[in-house]
């Protein structure tokens, strides 16, 4: 029995169905779980599930690319729900030309500090070039974060886990620096949320207050479009030290 | 949802011939993204059918991180090796990113009556 077995270990393997089916399952198992946990903002379904396909691959010892023969079909998708991100954008349109004069400096000086700080610190304290540079989108949200790294030079894996820590981060740190600042405002505390915490920082502060979640949403959108800009060169002036 | 379906795959196709034709720096889907906004700019917003496409996409975007997100496993050496540089840059950097930005929007916005 033992040999028939591993053929049929080997001809799953070699079909994408496996690769596609475990994505599915662990995500729907996470939601599940993040259900359970009362939908607790640090528990994140993407984390636990994947959580759940690393143990996978490590318990049977399954290669990554095999894996990912099947789960590509599912990170094609990435690509148009980047683009669909114009959709809410374009609803913020209004709210970003009334306070244009404001928000575009903010969100420049913003992205600037949490991209410049975040490699030159990793950079001082003797992270890899490879570590540099897929720290430096993580304040993006996922997708183009992942675009940027991808086209700098950085590993887009890395980044996903990067950016996912800078959330749950943001959400930690935002109280204490708005007390600490004495920021009153509720668009610059939502605005704020965004442009250092992405999604994970912005449905926290929508706790709070809806126009500071809006503000959140529409800082979003725009720090991944500035940072996009802005991260590329701050890689080229990188590669000098 | 074909139709907008269409749409969104020609934007992401346009920003990454765009991208490889013009040596710029931007993800080839960003690029989508800002053509997909002028579009939707010149019709005046989105119809039904984009809006329920795009918000079917984005329910569970979560999902399609997952993908890469498992890729971390090829990168655990590189993860635990540099993991104390890496906490403390995004620890700093964050704390950074969010004072620097609330703050610049609270006096602009005060001095422009926003």
């Amino acid at each position: 029995m033992k040999p028939d077995l591993d053929h049929l270990w080997i001809y799953l393997q070699s079909t994408p169905l496996l690769g596609l089916g475990a994505t599915l399952l662990a995500y729907q198992a996470a939601m599940a779980i993040t259900a359970r946990l009362g939908g607790h903002t640090l528990a994140n379904p993407m984390l636990i599930a994947i959580g759940l396909v690393v143990a996978l691959l490590l318990a049977t010892g399954m290669p990554y690319p095999v894996y990912f023969q099947g789960a590509q079909y599912v990170q094609f998708l990435l690509g148009p729900a980047t683009v669909a991100l114009a959709v809410p954008m374009y609803a913020n349109l209004g709210q970003i030309r009334r306070t244009a004069t404001a928000l575009i400096p903010a969100l420049i000086a913003g992205s600037l500090t949490a991209a410049g700080s975040a490699m030159l610190i990793a950079r001082l304290l003797g992270a890899s070039p490879t570590v540099v540079l897929s720290l430096a989108p993580k304040s993006v949200t996922t997708p183009i974060a992942m675009g940027i790294a991808e086209q700098i030079g950085g590993n887009p894996s890395l980044t996903a886990v990067f950016v996912l820590i800078t959330g749950i981060t943001a959400i930690m740190l935002i109280g204490p620096v708005m007390r600490v600042l004495g920021i009153t405002s509720w668009p610059a505390y939502g605005l704020a949320a965004g442009t250092a915490g992405h999604g994970l920082a912005t449905a926290r502060v929508l706790l709070l207050s809806d126009t500071a979640g809006a503000f959140g949403g529409l800082a979003i959108g725009l720090n991944g479009l500035i940072t996009a800009l802005i991260v590329p060169l701050l890689a080229r002036l990188f590669a000098y030290f | 949802m074909l139709q907008s379906l269409t749409i969104l795959i020609l934007c992401q196709f346009a920003g990454e011939a765009i991208t490889r034709a013009s040596d710029l720096p931007l993800p080839g889907p960003v690029i989508g993204l800002v053509l997909l906004l002028v579009i939707l700019m010149v019709r005046g917003g989105p119809d039904e059918d984009m809006k329920a496409t795009s918000s079917g996409l984005l329910r569970h975007l979560l999902l399609l991180f997952v993908p890469a997100g498992a890729g971390v496993v090829t990168q655990l050496d590189v993860l635990g090796r540099n993991l104390l540089p890496a906490v403390v840059a995004i620890v700093v950097s964050t704390a950074l990113g969010l004072g620097v930005t609330a703050w610049v929007m609270q006096r602009l916005a005060r001095r422009s009556g926003v």
